[in-house]
């Protein structure tokens, strides 16, 4: 660590992960009540799971996001945080926040918690994603401003470099585009129109440039490529982001009441969406292919590796395949959504917060990287969570098919619930294998442990070990 | 890359292109803004009527309820429990169904399936809410969805 106060970043990776966990939870329970209909009820009804399982996977990526930031603008900037004390002081205002929220969620009725915090007043509540009481959301915007207060002063009085310049575009564009959260009218197809300002702008708009400069960062430390052909690629995949991603928007707008011109505009610019994550793949591969170091954090990498994959296949071809308007008339708000943001948000969001943790958790912890002992198990980790996503989405998929068929597209359609009876099995095997996930978690909390244990890997070994070994190829192993 | 293709070519083609588009995707939403009116039934909504009142009323409890969170609005939501936007023809183009629905449902549950919960609306509430989800119905929603099922 060449700056103290990136050391900041430990406290937000920590209850980002604290945060993974309980998402999972919370997600097991609800996979559960998928087939078990009366599981927990009336104690945690399928709604409040929700609310927990949704919410506490966007709170730790906006935690994870901040720590990488706090991490990475130090060591780009080349200068300390302008105000350490102020990310530690927002950490535990954010932490404290969500936590009161989630123990709201749980142990309130919602209409109780909606009174208790003066919902009538600034009416935000009660819309997906953004259940949060109004009086977090402003909690959120105060962190938010101050954040960017701190990291934007650090970017503008260090080094300007481009993975800086466009993390901090990205986390601007987040901020500004969570204000349309308190945008609430009667008028439910304008509610609907700007509630997607949020959703849609940060998760396949910002969120992206956030993604595209963490990745960026990653792949300079572990690779040693030349920083001028990461940021040519940065610059190109971001481009095609927002061209692409800003009037693919427009895949939102086919069926709430917009024009039937949106089915145009959101087909063709939603289905060129899978370029930019393409390109990162590729980008990836060929900076890795073309490393001029071997770093001895290799799960680090390979969590890198794993991200420009599963954004692709997740966000990119499963986005693809109910993206275009003649297809998503049939498969809108089915199963095949949630399979889609399953793998999309894992293999986007949840796998760059786990690589740059890879990444700066063990040189936080005084060492290059951890010990041979801790990145295999962290590697197990990264296989059991990743293929299992791949299955969850897979048995999500085949459910979404045959609803899609038996209520929408057959003779006879049949009713919303003799539907989810018929394809109960598919809820079974989504739920077992949202078990083995649970493991890959399990031994990835595990790791860390682990690591603390034994001394890490240097670089000087690895170089070592390499010298007596066939060449490159040993590097790879 | 070919060294043709410079850096800060692809700088000016992100800026370039990130304001173009967004300056297009305001000109469509210009455009949608003025094209709603014949479109999202606005003309319900007029809070000097009772029926104004009430469906402003209906989407408040619909929010204060979180009903999205098992439900699906126009196909956003969760997809735990049926569709709502079209559930007043699924019933039959009838608001006291919606109505006797909600009412109906078991305090506990019923065993092993899933079950709405009983919220104890007051009659009004009631009411608030079938003319909120009767509104939603009747927004022009380009054919949306396929069938009565949702």
């Amino acid at each position: 660590m060449k700056y103290p106060s990136q050391g900041v970043a430990r406290l937000y990776f920590i209850a980002a992960i604290g945060l993974f966990a309980a998402q999972i939870l919370f997600g097991l329970i609800m996979g559960l009540q998928y087939v078990i209909g009366d599981f927990l009820f009336p104690a945690i009804p399928f709604n409040v799971a929700r609310m927990v399982h949704t919410n506490a996977l966007i709170v730790w990526l906006l935690m994870g996001f901040m720590g990488a930031a706090y991490y990475l603008v130090p060591e780009e900037a080349e200068r300390d945080l302008i105000a350490p004390w102020l990310a530690k002081l927002m950490f535990w205002i954010f932490l404290v926040a969500a936590a009161l929220t989630v123990i709201g969620y749980l142990f309130v009725p919602y209409a109780g918690l909606a009174k208790m915090t003066g919902n009538e007043l600034l009416p935000t509540m009660g819309r997906e994603f953004l259940e949060q009481p109004t009086i977090t959301k402003i909690g959120i915007v105060i962190v938010a401003l101050a954040f960017l207060f701190n990291i934007g002063g650090t970017i503008l009085t260090g080094r300007k470099t481009v993975v800086n310049l466009v993390l901090l575009i990205g986390l601007v564009g987040l901020a500004v585009f969570f204000l349309f959260s308190f945008y609430n009218p009667t008028n439910l197809v304008l509610d609907k129109y700007y509630w997607w300002w949020v959703v849609h702008l940060w998760v396949e708009g910002v969120w992206e440039l956030i993604l595209g400069s963490i990745l960026a960062f990653v792949l300079i430390k572990t690779t040693g490529v030349d920083r001028e052909v990461v940021e040519k690629w940065l610059y190109v995949i971001i481009a095609m982001t927002l061209i692409t991603g800003i009037i693919g928007t427009g895949h939102h707008y086919y069926w709430i009441g917009t024009p039937e011109y949106w089915q145009w505009w959101g087909s063709i610019f939603s289905a060129m969406e899978p370029i930019p994550f393409f390109m990162m793949t590729v980008f990836a591969f060929n900076m890795v292919n073309r490393r001029r170091r071997n770093h001895p954090n290799k799960a680090a990498m390979l969590w890198a590796l794993g991200t420009a994959v599963m954004a692709f296949l997740g966000a990119g071809v499963w986005g693809f395949l109910h993206t275009l308007s003649p297809v998503n008339f049939y498969t809108h708000g089915t199963q095949i959504t949630a399979a889609h943001g399953h793998m999309a948000f894992y293999g986007a969001y949840v796998m760059i917060v786990l690589a740059i943790i890879s990444y700066a958790m063990p040189i936080m912890n005084g060492r290059e990287a951890n010990s041979q002992r801790s990145q295999v198990l962290e590697m197990w980790s990264f296989w059991l969570m990743t293929v299992s996503m791949v299955f969850i989405t897979l048995f999500l998929t085949a459910a979404g098919i045959l609803q899609v068929y038996l209520q929408r597209f057959s003779d006879a359609p049949l009713q919303f619930m003799l539907v989810q009876d018929k394809i109960a099995i598919f809820y079974w095997l989504r739920e077992l294998t949202g078990l083995v996930f649970l493991v890959g978690l399990v031994l990835y909390i595990w790791s860390f442990f682990v690591a603390n244990k034994e001394p890490g890997l240097t670089s000087a070994a690895v170089d070592q070990a390499l010298k007596g070994n066939a060449g490159p190829a040993a590097a790879i192993a | 890359m070919a060294q043709t293709f410079t850096k800060t070519m692809a700088r000016n083609i992100f800026y370039g292109g990130s304001v173009f588009f967004f300056l297009l995707f305001l000109a469509l939403t210009f455009d949608t803004s003025m094209a709603l009116p014949d479109r999202d039934r606005r003309e319900l909504l007029d809070p000097t009527t009772e029926r104004g009142q009430q469906i402003a009323h209906g989407k408040a409890l619909w929010e204060e309820n979180n009903c999205i969170g098992c439900h699906s609005l126009l196909g956003e939501g969760a997809y735990f429990a049926p569709e709502l936007g079209n559930v007043y023809v699924r019933f039959g183009n009838n608001t006291e169904a919606i109505k006797a629905f909600i009412q109906s449902r078991p305090a506990e549950g019923i065993p092993g399936r899933r079950s709405m919960p009983q919220f104890n609306f007051a009659p009004d509430q009631l009411e608030a809410i079938a003319q909120f989800l009767k509104y939603a119905s009747e927004i022009n929603t380009a054919g949306w969805p396929p069938n009565k099922q949702g």
